[in-house]
C-alpha cells in the first residue's frame, strides 16, 4: 500500500468520524465546531484531490463564513431561546429522516461506484478553449466565462439571501445598524489581532482574486477573506457597523452583479449575445467584473454574520 | 548537498510532529483551561515552525518560501491572540 492511500484512508476516516461527532453531539456550540473541523478536512481532501480552487472555497465557505453564520446563530438562541429539553422527535419522524438519508448516502454511493472508467470529463475542451479567455486557470474560465450565467445568478442569491436576513428586522430598528459587535477591552488581544491581521488579510484577499485568473483563487475566496477582515474589524469595535439603508453601502453590495449585467448586456453590441466576450478583450473585462464583485461578496458576507438591523439610527 | 538538505528536512519536520504530538497530549491530559492552553500553544506554534523550516530548503526561492513563513507568523498572530482572549475569559469567570 502506498503512503499516499494510506494518508487518504487515514483522511475519509477522519472526516467520517468528525461528520458522526457533529451529528451525534448534544450542544449545539460543540457541534458547530465539530462542522468548522470537517470543512478544513474536507479542503485537505480536495487538495489530495489536486483540486486546489475547490479547496480554497472549501476552506472560505465552509469552515470559515458558514462557521460564523453558525456561531452567531447558537448566540443568537441561546440568549432567547431555552433548549428543548426532553423534546425528541417521534419514531415515524426519526425513522422516516434515517430512510430518507440512508436513501440519499446509498444513491451517491451508487452514482459514484458505477461511473464508467474512465470517468466522462469535460476537461479537455476547457483546456482547449483557455486560449481564447486570455485565462490560465481554467476553473475561472468556467465560472467567469464558459457558465458565467451561473455565476451571475449565484451572486444574485447571495443578494436575495441578505435581503431575507434583513427582513427578519423588527419595523422600528429599520435602516438602522446591525447589532452586531462587542466592547473588548482597550489595548486588548482582540484590537492587537485587528491591528495586525486585517492589512494582511486586505492584501491576501486582492491577491487572491488577482491570481485567480491564472493559478487557483478567485473573486469568491477572495471577498471570503475580506469579508473576514470586515468581520474582525466589527468584532473589535474598531469599526462600525454600517447602517442598512447607507447609500454607500448599498452601492457596494450592488456593485457586483450591476457590472456583472451591464458587462452581459454590452455583449449584444460588442460580441454575440448576452454575457459574450468581444475577441481578445476577455481577460480585462472578467477582471473588471471581478474586481467589483470580491468587494460585494464581501461586503455581503460579513453582513449576512453580522445579522439584521437591531439597533437605531438614533443611539 | 542534496543529501544534507534532506536529512535536515527529515529532521525539522520529524521533531515538529513531536512537538504536535506533545501538544495534543498536553491538551488530552492537562488539568484545566490554562494549563491546556500553555500545552497548545507552545508546542503546536513550535511544531508548526520546525516543519515550515523544515519544508524551506524545498520551495522556490523567494516567494513560496516566504509564503510558507508568512503562514507560520500568521498562526503565531492568531493563536496568541486567541489564547490571550480565552485564557482572560476563564480567568474574568473565576474572579467574578
Amino acid at each position: 500500500m502506498s503512503s499516499e492511500l494510506v494518508f487518504c484512508i487515514g483522511l475519509a476516516l477522519l472526516i467520517l468520524a468528525v461528520a458522526g461527532f457533529t451529528i451525534g453531539v448534544k450542544e449545539d456550540f460543540a457541534a458547530v465546531v465539530g462542522f468548522v473541523v470537517y470543512g478544513l478536512l474536507l479542503s485537505l481532501a480536495w487538495m489530495s484531490l489536486s483540486s486546489p480552487d475547490v479547496a480554497l472555497t472549501e476552506a472560505a465557505v465552509g469552515g470559515g463564513v458558514t462557521g460564523a453564520l453558525l456561531l452567531g446563530a447558537c448566540a443568537r438562541l441561546r440568549t432567547r431561546e431555552k433548549p428543548a429539553e426532553g423534546h425528541r422527535p417521534g419514531w415515524i419522524n426519526r425513522g422516516a429522516a434515517l430512510v430518507l438519508c440512508a436513501g440519499i448516502s446509498a444513491g451517491l454511493a451508487g452514482v459514484v461506484l458505477l461511473l464508467p472508467d474512465p470517468a466522462p470529463t469535460l476537461a479537455p475542451p476547457a483546456r482547449e478553449h483557455l486560449l481564447a479567455t486570455g485565462l490560465g486557470n481554467a476553473v475561472t474560465a468556467v465560472l467567469m466565462a464558459y457558465r458565467a450565467l451561473d455565476t451571475l445568478l449565484e451572486k444574485v442569491v447571495l443578494l436575495l439571501a441578505l435581503v431575507a436576513v434583513w427582513s427578519l428586522a423588527p419595523d422600528r430598528f429599520w435602516g438602522g445598524r446591525p447589532a452586531f459587535g462587542y466592547r473588548p477591552e482597550p489595548g486588548g488581544p482582540l484590537i492587537f489581532l485587528t491591528r495586525v491581521l486585517v492589512p494582511v488579510g486586505v492584501v491576501a484577499g486582492i491577491y487572491l482574486f488577482w491570481v485567480g485568473a491564472d493559478a487557483p483563487g478567485g473573486a469568491f475566496a477572495g471577498g471570503a477573506i475580506l469579508a473576514a477582515m470586515a468581520i474582525l474589524g466589527f468584532i473589535s469595535g474598531l469599526s462600525v457597523v454600517p447602517a442598512v439603508n447607507g447609500f454607500r453601502l448599498r452601492f457596494v453590495l450592488v456593485a457586483g452583479v450591476t457590472v456583472f449585467i451591464v458587462a452581459g448586456l454590452a455583449g449584444f453590441a460588442w460580441a454575440s449575445g448576452f454575457l459574450a466576450y468581444p475577441v481578445g478583450f476577455a481577460k480585462p473585462i472578467i477582471l473588471l467584473i471581478e474586481l467589483a464583485m470580491i468587494f460585494s461578496i464581501g461586503a455581503t458576507l460579513a453582513l449576512l454574520v453580522a445579522g439584521p438591523p437591531g439597533r437605531s439610527l438614533k443611539p | 548537498m542534496r543529501l544534507a538538505l534532506d536529512i535536515f528536512t527529515i529532521v525539522a519536520v520529524s521533531s515538529g510532529a513531536f512537538f504536535f504530538l506533545a501538544g495534543t497530549v498536553g491538551l488530552l491530559r492537562f488539568p484545566d483551561t490554562l494549563t491546556r492552553l500553555h500545552a497548545l500553544t507552545k508546542a503546536d506554534n513550535l511544531g508548526l515552525g520546525l516543519i515550515m523550516l523544515g519544508l524551506l530548503p524545498h520551495v522556490a526561492w523567494p516567494f513560496v518560501a516566504l509564503k510558507l513563513v508568512a503562514v507560520w507568523v500568521l498562526a503565531l498572530v492568531a493563536s496568541a491572540s486567541a489564547s490571550q482572549l480565552i485564557a482572560r475569559k476563564v480567568r474574568g469567570r473565576r474572579g467574578s
